[in-house]
């Protein structure tokens, strides 16, 4: 656990970068800190590692003051991601993904190895391991970053707008497969963002802080939505806040309607008195919506109207399910389960029956 | 223009021991002045008040002609090849200290905070990721550096210390052309060869910035 007891950063101007900040990361968990720029979120980062000394107050990773080690030494047990990766650009893709191992003292063939077997770790073919980091994409370097500071299995990592810096596609792909991994390595995290998206999506935790480095509400994802503390963290959270609530919402417990589902093989006519019909192949999974009205013979030959995007019962969200209905022709999302076979539809209006755990009071502050 | 091709064929051996003697009277200055830029370089980068009075008195001993230069070393060096080398020395602190500070500077800060940020302490971080990012900025000034003291090392015959200087001016006393062209000819061989060999030598230790241009 990272513990942070009244820190407060001064700069010798007068400019105060944290304001009495007092704060719990918990192990194994993704303490996500989000705020306005000039907000501080860095400069508590970074205090953690000693990149920050502060004026008065002290940090603790597992109740041990930060300064009890020399700065280089705490480091290189600390994993360290930033926006533009920063990877050495003289240094092959293994190298640099064996720094911390090399300043460890560890041998060339171990360390190598290990940096071998991060890359697969990360999503990265080991052909790569030769290259230099300049014939790499932004996102396939960002990996490398995470490989970095992987690299000597540091039990705390912390992460300064690590994905910031690319394209919202590589952007979420990075954050799904960062969930992934987290999943298995179960790492003391701390992740500085601005985006309150990315801190809803992979905070366990979310520490908000606003200009003049002060914290305003610590919470989880869920009860910061629900409850902002004031005007300042509302604002923040932007005006999608009920949707967003969604988000936390499961669909396994969802109502799930058959009716509208057809095999290809079923005769159109039977299905007349129905305004949209999914029709699904053997295997149940979805061909295409059609209007059965007026279709002579089988549905299989009527003109189908893509699926468009399904949701996984279960795994995905309330939110992931009404963005299906929503952009379903028949205002229908599709339910599928782990093989892509349909379970069965529920229209927009049953989604947002599903009790959610934000939606205990009706208090708004905005 | 007549070249009297059998002077050269008997005197090649005079000629190439010449040559030696100018390659060494020129390059040794240079890597004098490397010696000298590195760590100059280095503490103007750390200190960045220190960089401009450094560059201005670089720029300064610069703009002494050298002929100047001798008289007041010759003192103390006497008619040796010191009195040659080392204002060349110094000539090149004006090219090559701004090339180690900008080669350093060209350290991005995210790599710069990275290197930091792993475990790297000040010397280490210098020694193991900024010196070598800079590699490319300081061979780069190397380049023009080492050129240049190829050509002005001629001068030292002044003082009698000039490698093929020796035969511009004894060809010019004996109003020998061919001497004169010679000596001229071998000099800006000895630049190009140098030069070929400073780059060759770059992409050798920096095949990342190589490859940089490429895909550039």
């Amino acid at each position: 656990m990272i513990t942070f007891e009244g820190v407060t950063k001064r700069y010798p101007g007068g400019t105060v970068a944290l304001d009495d900040v007092s704060l719990e990361c918990p192990t194994g968990r993704i303490t996500v800190f989000v705020g306005t720029s000039g907000g501080g979120k860095t400069t508590a980062l970074r205090t953690i590692n000693r990149m920050v000394e502060p004026t008065s107050g002290r940090v603790l990773i597992d109740g041990e003051d930060v300064r009890e080690k020399r700065p280089a030494e705490l480091r290189r047990g600390i994993g360290y991601v930033i926006q533009h990766a920063g990877l050495f650009p003289h240094r092959t893709i293994e190298d640099n993904i064996a720094t911390v191992p090399y300043l460890l003292g560890w041998n060339k063939k171990k360390a190598r190895e290990r940096a071998l077997e991060l890359m697969e770790r990360v999503g990265l073919d080991r052909t790569m391991a030769k290259r230099y980091p300049f014939q790499l994409s932004g996102g396939q370097q960002q990996r490398v970053g995470v490989a970095r500071a992987l690299a000597a299995d540091p039990p705390v990592m912390l992460m300064d707008e690590p994905f910031s810096a690319v394209d919202p596609v590589v952007r979420a792909e990075l954050q799904d497969e960062f969930l992934r991994l987290q999943d298995e390595l179960h790492k003391t995290i701390v992740f500085v963002t601005h985006d309150i998206d990315e801190a809803i999506k992979l905070g366990d935790k979310i520490a908000v802080f606003q200009t003049g480095g002060k914290l305003v509400q610590v919470d989880s994802p869920e009860d910061l939505l629900a409850h902002p503390a004031d005007d300042f963290v509302a604002g923040f959270i932007g005006q999608n806040r009920g949707i967003r609530t969604l988000s936390f919402a499961t669909t396994s417990g969802l109502r799930l309607s058959d009716d509208a589902v057809r095999p290809g093989s079923a005769a159109a006519a039977d299905a007349a008195g129905l305004d949209w019909v999914l029709v699904v192949d053997d295997e149940r999974r979805p061909l295409g919506w059609t209007r059965p009205a007026g279709v002579e013979g089988t549905l299989a030959e009527a003109r189908l109207d893509p699926v468009g995007a399904t949701f996984r019962v279960g795994a995905d969200s309330v939110r992931v399910a009404l963005d299906a209905a929503v952009l379903s022709p028949a205002g229908l999302a599709v339910g599928v389960d782990g093989d892509g076979a349909v379970v069965g539809t529920a229209a927009g209006t049953d989604l947002l029956a599903v009790p959610t755990h934000g939606s205990s009071g009706p208090e708004d502050d905005g | 223009m007549d070249i009297d091709w059998a002077w050269i064929g008997d005197h090649r051996d005079t000629l190439t021991e010449h040559a030696l003697i100018h390659l060494r009277l020129a390059l040794l200055p240079v890597v004098f002045g490397l010696l000298i830029s590195l760590p100059l370089g280095v503490l103007c980068r750390r200190w960045g008040w220190l960089y401009p009075p450094t560059l201005t008195i670089a720029n300064v001993l610069y703009a002494i002609p050298s002929l100047a230069l001798f008289m007041i070393f010759i003192q103390y060096t006497g008619l040796t090849a010191s009195t040659v080398m080392i204002p060349l020395t110094l000539y090149s602190l004006s090219v090559l200290v701004p090339n180690v500070v900008d080669g350093l500077a060209s350290v991005s800060e995210p790599v710069r905070q990275a290197a930091t940020a792993m475990g790297f302490g000040p010397l280490r971080r210098l020694l193991r990721v900024e010196l070598p990012i800079a590699v490319p900025i300081v061979i780069a000034g190397t380049r023009v550096a080492a050129v240049s003291s190829i050509s002005l090392v001629a001068v030292g015959q002044l003082i009698g210390q000039g490698g093929l200087g020796y035969d511009i001016i004894r060809g010019y006393q004996l109003q020998f052309q061919t001497q004169i062209v010679a000596a001229t000819v071998l000099i800006v061989l000895l630049a190009l060869i140098t030069d070929a060999l400073l780059v060759t030598l770059q992409r050798v230790l920096t095949p990342w910035a190589r490859a940089r241009g490429r895909a550039a």
